[in-house]
């Protein structure tokens, strides 16, 4: 067999919840620490390896600077580039700050805000250098990692579906919370993976997974909205851990000019 | 109460039809760039030998792991013993079977689906019209005619890919047109050597002078040139019922079950994949059918 | 009370309780036993040993994208209509391994699926219900390829359904023609009365169940009560006015779908404008054909270990709502919503008399109420027809 491929595992602005899915991976990590080589991954060895790499994870959004300028280096040692997560692949929760001003939360939060260098925004790693592949989810789903490196190891495509929470929850058993309990729920508009944790446990999706394929957003919240369901709560629901992913983005802010206008917005008739 | 396609063998396996055979690559014969044909032989003899299939049937043939890939059987169905696949790679099955070479193991199921109607052209004129691995699925009804060729009228091939390099069987040509087919070839984009037409396929029904009511057009390839060829069949008058189409849809299980297939009322995988235009023109000029 | 078998096509009439003496006498049958029970705010299909997990004295409401229970004081066992479970999810279930294999030194062992299930019983299935199961018959079953693993629980069903005495919002078994009453494919057929169940037997087997019971033989007066309930609900629902002269401010639209010419409606409008404005409203989640008891589409996956020397093919049901339905390498052939929403209804009520000679359709109105934003088919046919705007 030929020499073990290189995993690389990097951080940026993020709170590292997608690398401990890998190290619970338990009874797959063991599998896999043996099929690669481990040879960059910080919070699993102190030990590392120079590149180039052949698979190079990247957790985390870019948030400075230095952030910027790492990526492009990551993105130059690394043959197969995977952002997994939701900060990495749209710019996690901490995109927020795009909607604010971010000179604002700096004099609140630090004692010598001097100190502080950032950038205005938080932006997914696609925006900054070409990803051959995203792993979605806040954090990741461990299945779907594993399913990663095995489609790697094997030569063949992950199969990570692009479809709807709803097929998933269907498929288990779970009774729908937005049908059975008028839940303003974004399973529908959101991609599957996470094993429907929230549904199962009668909550709402938080859409972790982001936007699912051709999601109708205009048409879901419309009619949450028609429902009673009103603005300010909509548009928290969709700015969330996925809310700068472009097609939640377009509804949160199709929704606050609506709520400025002073309009409800209406499902398309 | 499928369409009423044109029957075929069909092979009820005791083991389930959910269950493989066992395969081996005897042979593997690179066609062009990106297309392999691959020799298959059952491992189970009795099986070997008793496989039959009709020109235009496929099998789905499977790489544990990576999945099915129905893919046409483009060999001889009066030879027996082995069956040939012309694969080209385009997703994750044929993509791990290039890297086979033979001795390899593969899995396979079938034959699956409707046939050529070879023996019903018997007594009239045969016009083959094909583009780029559409004319894999053909080649067994080229094969059939010319072992039967006294019982059929005239018979032409036109036959185009991309460029020179991209032509399938191009060592065969010689020997079909001894045998009394009429190959006209054409590519897209000629090179300095290639002496012979350049253009589409639909365009080479020009040189043909057709006895309509006897004639039988059977194509495959790409559906835009199928909609081309039928319509300069029917240009020429040649009845809806006698153009035969080979049509390609997602078949993951061969069955009726899966429903990927679906094309209009019909199951391709089954229902198909060879239709008369009859039973496919109000489903064939249809936006995202 | 008798300890012979009932003969096929007996009436009798046990005390409500007895349906204990019922459940636990199919358990002793070696039947693993389904029935209704309470959970996650609706109405669904699980196992059920004890009477006391039915969901006595609950009905729920329907209406597009809405589905809630309510108490109701009568105590009934079966008022409630249908949940978002049918039989499908026993008989085809959202995932089933269809094969394993194991490869050592580059030779692969073929592996057996696991052992069939034990047989099923079902308590509480509907007139619907049943059609939709002899629907999936002719999908898996009476083609020319059968299905193993269907066949096998199917031919082992047991089957005790009921009689609807009530309709939800969303129902239209009246139009399609295929309830409330339940006429056939049933091992015994349940009536509820105020203080009584009446069952017909409808096999040897179902005679065997019930015969277990303490029974008395049926007055003919309760054999026409009985039979006379299913009727008048059926008679209601095609009193229902068209919806355009319904007054919504009292409730849901009562719904009801004119078939008349359906299939050559659906295909020879195959460019119809609605297709577009319903594609607005979908939002191709896939929803109604997960809760259709019909729909039979699936996919089957490889699921590999790391080093894919283990494999299994794993089938799933799947939607021709996603892209990867139509997929293949050339491309997606159903790229857009509206040609998706266009392949489900019409393969549903037309496309599907032609591959199996009957609709697809059973009228369950599951796929109206568990539709998030409550797309009404009925509602899309009377536009398509031009009788709704």
């Amino acid at each position: 067999m030929a020499a073990k491929p290189k995993l690389a595992v990097f951080k940026f602005a993020s709170c590292d919840g997608c690398q401990l899915s890998l190290l619970d991976a338990e009874d797959e990590l063991l599998a896999v620490a043996d099929a690669v080589e481990i040879a960059y991954f910080l919070e699993a060895r102190t030990r590392t390896l120079e590149g180039p790499y052949d698979v190079g994870l990247v957790e985390g959004s870019i948030t400075t600077a230095h952030d910027a300028e790492r990526i492009r280096r990551i993105r130059d040692q690394c043959q197969f580039l995977v952002t997994i997560g939701a900060c990495a692949t749209s710019g996690g929760i901490q995109s927020l700050r795009n909607w604010a001003d971010v000179n604002e939360f700096i004099s609140q939060v630090y004692a010598h805000p001097e100190y502080i260098k950032t950038l205005a925004t938080s932006t997914p790693v696609a925006d900054h250098v070409i990803v051959d592949f995203e792993l979605r989810g806040c954090p990741i789903n461990k299945h779907q990692l594993v399913e990663l490196v095995a489609a790697l190891l094997q030569g063949r495509k992950p199969r990570v579906p692009r479809y709807s929470v709803c097929i998933d929850c269907k498929r288990k058993h779970v009774v729908c919370v937005a049908v059975a309990q008028g839940v303003a729920c974004l399973g529908p508009v959101t991609q599957a993976g996470c094993g429907v944790i929230c549904p199962a446990y009668h909550r709402e999706c938080f859409g972790c997974f982001g936007p699912k394929e051709q999601p109708n957003l205009a048409s879901l919240l419309g009619h949450y909205a028609n429902r009673g369901a009103d603005a300010v709560q909509l548009v928290r629901l969709t700015r969330n851990f996925n809310g700068y992913a472009p097609e939640f983005r377009e509804a949160s802010d199709d929704l606050e000019t609506a709520a400025a206008l002073g309009n409800t917005p209406d499902a398309p008739s | 109460m499928s369409m009423g396609a044109p029957t075929a063998t069909r092979s009820m396996d005791v083991a389930g039809p959910w269950t493989p055979r066992t395969a081996r690559i005897a042979n593997v014969k690179q066609e062009a760039p990106g297309i392999a044909t691959y020799e298959l032989v059952f491992e189970e003899e009795r099986r070997a030998a008793s496989y039959r299939f009709a020109p235009g049937q496929f099998n789905m043939l499977y790489l544990p792991g990576m999945g099915e890939a129905a893919i046409s059987i483009s060999s001889d169905p009066e030879k027996y013993g082995s069956f040939l696949h012309t694969v080209r790679v385009a997703g994750n099955v044929t993509q791990a079977l290039s890297r086979k070479s033979a001795g390899d193991q593969i899995l396979v199921r079938g034959p699956f689906g409707s046939a050529w109607p070879v023996e019903k052209c018997r007594g009239g004129d045969v016009v083959i019209a094909c583009g780029g691995v559409g004319l894999a699925p053909l080649r067994p009804a080229i094969y059939q005619i010319i072992n039967h060729r006294a019982q059929y009228g005239r018979v032409f091939l036109l036959y185009g890919a991309r460029t020179p390099n991209d032509l399938l069987y191009a060592d065969e040509y010689d020997a079909w047109r001894a045998a009394g087919i009429e190959v006209v070839i054409t590519v897209d984009l000629g090179a300095s050597e290639w002496t012979g037409h350049i253009g589409v396929v639909p365009v080479l029904f020009y040189r043909l002078r057709l006895n309509a009511p006897q004639t039988h057009v059977l194509t495959c390839g790409p559906e835009i040139m199928i909609r081309f060829v039928v319509f300069e069949a029917l240009a020429r008058k040649v009845k809806r019922e006698q153009i035969h189409l080979s049509m390609e849809r997602n078949m993951n299980c061969a069955m009726g079950f899966c429903g990927h297939c679906q094309l209009g009322p019909t199951f391709v995988c089954k229902d198909g994949p060879v239709f008369t235009y009859a039973q496919m023109e109000p489903y064939l000029h249809l936006e995202d059918l | 009370m008798s300890a012979t078998n009932l003969p096929v096509g007996s009436f009798v009439r046990i005390a409500k309780p007895e349906l204990q003496t019922l459940i636990d006498q199919l358990r002793a049958m070696g039947y693993r036993t389904i029935g209704p029970r309470l959970s996650q705010g609706a109405v669904i299909y699980d196992d059920v040993d004890s009477v006391e997990q039915l969901p006595r004295g609950w009905v729920d409401q329907q209406d597009g994208g809405f589905y809630r229970l309510q108490p109701q004081e009568d105590g009934a066992y079966f008022d409630y209509v249908v949940g978002p479970h049918s039989l499908k999810n026993f008989l085809f279930p959202p995932r089933e391994t269809l094969l394993q294999l194991s490869r050592e030194q580059d030779q692969w062992r073929l592996h057996a699926p696991a052992p069939p299930d034990p047989p099923l019983a079902v308590l509480g299935a509907r007139a619907c219900d049943l059609r939709a199961l002899w629907v999936q018959d002719l999908v898996f079953v009476e083609v020319e390829f059968v299905d193993p693993a269907y066949q096998a629980r199917r031919s082992n069903l047991f089957v005790a359904a009921v009689n609807c005495r009530r309709a939800a919002a969303t129902c239209f078994c009246h139009s399609m023609k295929t309830g409330p009453a339940v006429v056939s494919g049933f091992d015994l057929a349940l009536t509820e009365q105020d203080d009584h169940f009446v069952i017909e037997t409808g096999s040897e087997r179902g005679g065997e169940a019930v015969a277990a019971c303490p029974w008395t033989p049926c007055t003919i007066s309760e054999i026409e009560a009985a039979r006379r309930a299913p009727r008048e609900l059926e008679r209601a629902m095609h009193q229902r006015a068209p919806r355009e002269r319904q007054d919504l401010h009292k409730g849901p639209p009562l719904r009801s779908l004119d078939v008349t010419d359906l299939r050559e409606l659906l295909l020879n409008n195959l460019e119809h404008p609605r297709w577009e404005s319903v594609a607005q409203r979908c939002l191709a989640c896939a929803n109604c054909t997960m809760v259709c008891p019909t729909c039979f589409c699936s996919t089957v996956d490889e699921v590999t270990d790391l080093t894919g020397d283990q494999v299994r093919r794993e089938r799933s049901w799947a939607s021709c709502f996603t892209a990867e339905h139509s997929y293949m390498n050339s491309g997606t052939v159903r790229k857009s919503v509206r040609s998706r929403y266009r392949q489900w209804l019409t393969h549903k009520l037309a496309t599907w008399i032609d591959q199996f000679g009957v609709s697809g359709c059973v009228g369950c109105g599951r796929c109206i109420t568990w539709c998030p934003v409550g797309i009404d088919l009925t509602e899309e046919i009377a536009a398509l027809r031009g009788t709704m705007p």
